[in-house]
């Protein structure tokens, strides 16, 4: 019976990353349901700019409070995670600090953690007086609805939970606090506790530590629900960021070859493709589903952390219209989630519900209103590109439904009959030499 | 004035043998657009003044593209790059500059995949090689000590990260350039981009040509500058719509320098 902290230990440990990982394979095979796209190039500038952009936080600080505090708890995040491994160990093994005896160095190291723990615990307390007392508009917006919202506040209190158990933890381990070294702020939390029994102490550190770790494990699990998986995915999502200028939309391939093609006097528009052609004619020009968008697009959905730093810069939604860039990603993942549920629940196969990501979660009005201006992508701090979805959509409706707004359409046809946006004879171009 | 404009087309340099040093690719608003039509002159002069060997396609230049695209329409787009770049590569056009920031960023980004593959610069970066290679000079003049504010072309800025060019160009002007809220990289869209130019706005509390207005208002200017077409229509419109049209001159770089030399 000595072994059941141990083998209870190792039961928790098992379900929580075994539960996480069957998440993310479910995760990886909702991305694959959209395109495959070629990023295998510029692998060094790719490094760049996940070194920079998600390890460095460099786009998060430029909005400096925010960013402060982020940057704050994302260190905290990282370091104090070298301390889950000691507690692993200790939970395995049935062993107490097993590191203790590397001496100064785990002082200094437990020190660290405890001063973080505390910065950690301010900053997350200020973000949340930030969402629920000062109410920032942009944690406010229409589509930050119930769970959105709940979702953002579930977070900051797991962090302020996990931080006080970790210093309850310290301060109410007897042995470490009589060493004291590296109690930088458990020593002022242990009077708290000092009228308690040894015994008493032993049970509450106990507990703490239990608790500590069960926390992170269900936070852990927790990710995949939530906006919080970026803490993992901007990393790739950095990695597969938009290298070309952000003013620059893609060429879609299959249209170059039906252009070349009517451009070509000497191809026959009635010949058989060749036998061994194997070229993939598109099921549809642009999207309208999420299973019509990239991998890169879906990887970005599931990245976004609802920040809304996009839709506060967007000029639409400044001026009181209703597309939100935030909300393009916001249904992009739920719709995706949609999807995936309802593959899982059909065997491995998607089956009709009707249902698709333009119409039943984004409105054409919302596709119309974007100026294609790039403050979205320029503001997002792990490179989520939202523009390129509009577009998609765009083309959908322009290229399969015909249903572009009338001035879009007479803009066209100008384009298409005289070339220019305006009915104005081409022959004309120069006229304002004379003038 | 106009007489002294000179404007020769790609087919008159062909019929002497002769390659010009760049093509100044006009655009759709510089051709027909009342207002652009005037900045199209300016530059013109400007080019002249500097000697430089210069043609446009004049009727042979269509639109490239960049509304249709930006609606969705692929097709249309496509049809109107390739014959653009038929065009371009036969008369072997190496080096483009326009005025416009939309037809800029098309050519330089979009067309290479199609099979065009230019030296595409922007009108206030090609002028500031003039400046720096001493083909043109130009002193405060008239605008010495004015109060400028420059308004940050979407598809200049963000989506080709010039911001330097036009700015350098209003300082050798000499006058103050003062910074709106938003500018470069942050810089408020003018509300014409993504072909909303030719449509109505969908339903919201404010246009953002207003919004934007607003901004570059608040810092007092007495001249709004500009490097594209678009935005230049669209910050006229806001300012008539506050009634300041008395008080703050919208002007693109080009015709700031033009007057500035009083050509």
């Amino acid at each position: 019976m000595q072994y059941l902290p141990n083998i209870l230990f190792l039961v928790l440990l098992v379900l929580g990353i075994g539960y996480f990982t069957r998440n993310v394979k479910k995760l990886i095979r909702n991305i694959k349901l959209g395109h495959k796209i070629d990023v295998s190039d510029n692998k060094s500038e790719r490094f760049k700019n996940m070194a920079l952009i998600a390890f460095g936080q460099s786009k998060m600080v430029r909005r400096p409070v925010a960013g402060i505090l982020h940057f704050i708890v994302y260190v905290g995040f990282i370091v104090i995670n070298i301390e889950v491994l000691e507690i692993i160990i200790d939970g395995i093994f049935g062993t107490h600090r097993i590191f203790s005896p590397i001496g100064s160095v785990y002082n200094i190291l437990i020190g660290t953690f405890e001063i973080l723990a505390l910065l950690v615990f301010v900053s997350v307390v200020i973000f949340w007086i930030r969402r629920n007392i000062i109410k920032l508009q942009r944690f406010w917006k229409t589509e930050m609805t119930s769970w959105p919202k709940n979702d953002a506040n579930f977070i900051l209190y797991f962090e302020m939970v996990l931080m006080t158990l970790f210093l309850i933890m310290n301060a109410t381990d007897v042995h470490f606090q009589a060493m004291n070294s590296g109690n930088v702020v458990s020593q002022y939390i242990a009077p708290w506790f000092s009228e308690l029994s040894e015994n008493t102490l032993h049970i509450i550190e106990r507990t703490a530590w239990w608790l500590h770790i069960a926390g992170i494990l269900v936070f852990l699990n927790y990710l995949y629900f939530s906006k919080h998986l970026h803490i993992l995915l901007a990393f790739p999502n950095t990695y597969f960021g938009k290298l070309r200028p952000k003013g620059e939309l893609n060429n879609l391939e299959a249209v170059t070859k039906e252009v070349k093609m009517m451009m070509d006097p000497n191809v026959d528009p009635f010949a058989e493709p060749a036998e061994d052609s194997d070229e993939e004619i598109p099921a549809k020009f642009g999207a309208s589903d999420v299973t019509d968008l990239n991998r890169i697009q879906l990887l970005n959905a599931y990245t976004c952390t609802e920040c809304g730093r996009c839709t506060s810069e967007c000029p639409a939604n400044q001026t009181g219209k209703k597309l939100s860039p935030r909300k393009i990603m916001m249904d992009t993942r739920d719709r995706l989630e949609e999807v995936g549920k309802n593959i899982d629940a059909n065997s491995g196969e998607f089956k009709d519900d009707g249902k698709q990501l333009l119409g039943h979660y984004i409105t054409n009005e919302e596709i119309w209103a974007c100026t294609t201006c790039n403050a979205c992508t320029e503001a997002c701090p792990v490179s989520i590109d939202p523009l390129s979805i509009i577009l998609e959509m765009r083309r959908y409706l322009v290229m399969e439904q015909s249903a572009a707004p009338m001035e879009l359409n007479n803009m066209m046809t100008n384009i298409e009959n005289n070339g220019a946006p305006w009915p104005y004879n081409q022959m004309d171009r120069l006229n304002w030499k004379n003038e | 004035m106009s007489e002294l404009l000179k404007v020769p087309t790609m087919a008159e340099f062909m019929e002497q043998g002769k390659q010009p040093e760049v093509l100044f690719w006009v655009g759709c608003a510089g051709s027909f657009d009342d207002r652009a039509k005037k900045i199209t002159k300016a530059f013109v002069k400007l080019l002249n003044k500097a000697g430089v060997e210069f043609a446009v396609l004049g009727t042979e230049e269509s639109c490239t593209g960049d509304p249709a695209k930006r609606a969705g329409n692929e097709f249309l787009f496509q049809m109107q790059a390739v014959t653009n770049i038929e065009i371009l590569n036969a008369y072997e056009v190496k080096k483009i500059v326009t005025a416009c920031p939309h037809c800029f960023n098309t050519i330089k980004n979009e067309y290479p995949s199609l099979g065009g593959n230019y030296e595409v610069m922007h009108h206030t970066q090609f002028l500031k090689t003039l400046l720096n290679e001493g083909r043109l000079t130009v002193e405060g003049g008239k605008f010495k000590g004015k109060r400028i504010t420059f308004h940050d072309p979407c598809y200049l800025g963000r989506a080709n990260d010039v911001y330097e060019a036009p700015r350098d160009l209003i300082q050798k002007l000499e006058a103050e350039l003062v910074e709106m809220k938003n500018c470069k990289r942050n810089g408020l869209c003018c509300g014409a981009g993504g072909a909303q130019m030719f449509k109505e706005a969908e339903k919201g509390d404010k246009e953002v040509n207003v919004e934007r207005t607003e901004q570059a208002l608040e810092v007092k200017p007495e001249i709004v500058a500009a490097g594209c077409p678009f935005c230049n229509t669209m910050i006229t419109d806001g300012v008539k719509s506050k009634e300041k049209e008395s008080e703050v001159a919208i002007m693109d770089i080009a015709e700031l320098i033009a007057n500035a030399q009083d050509l």
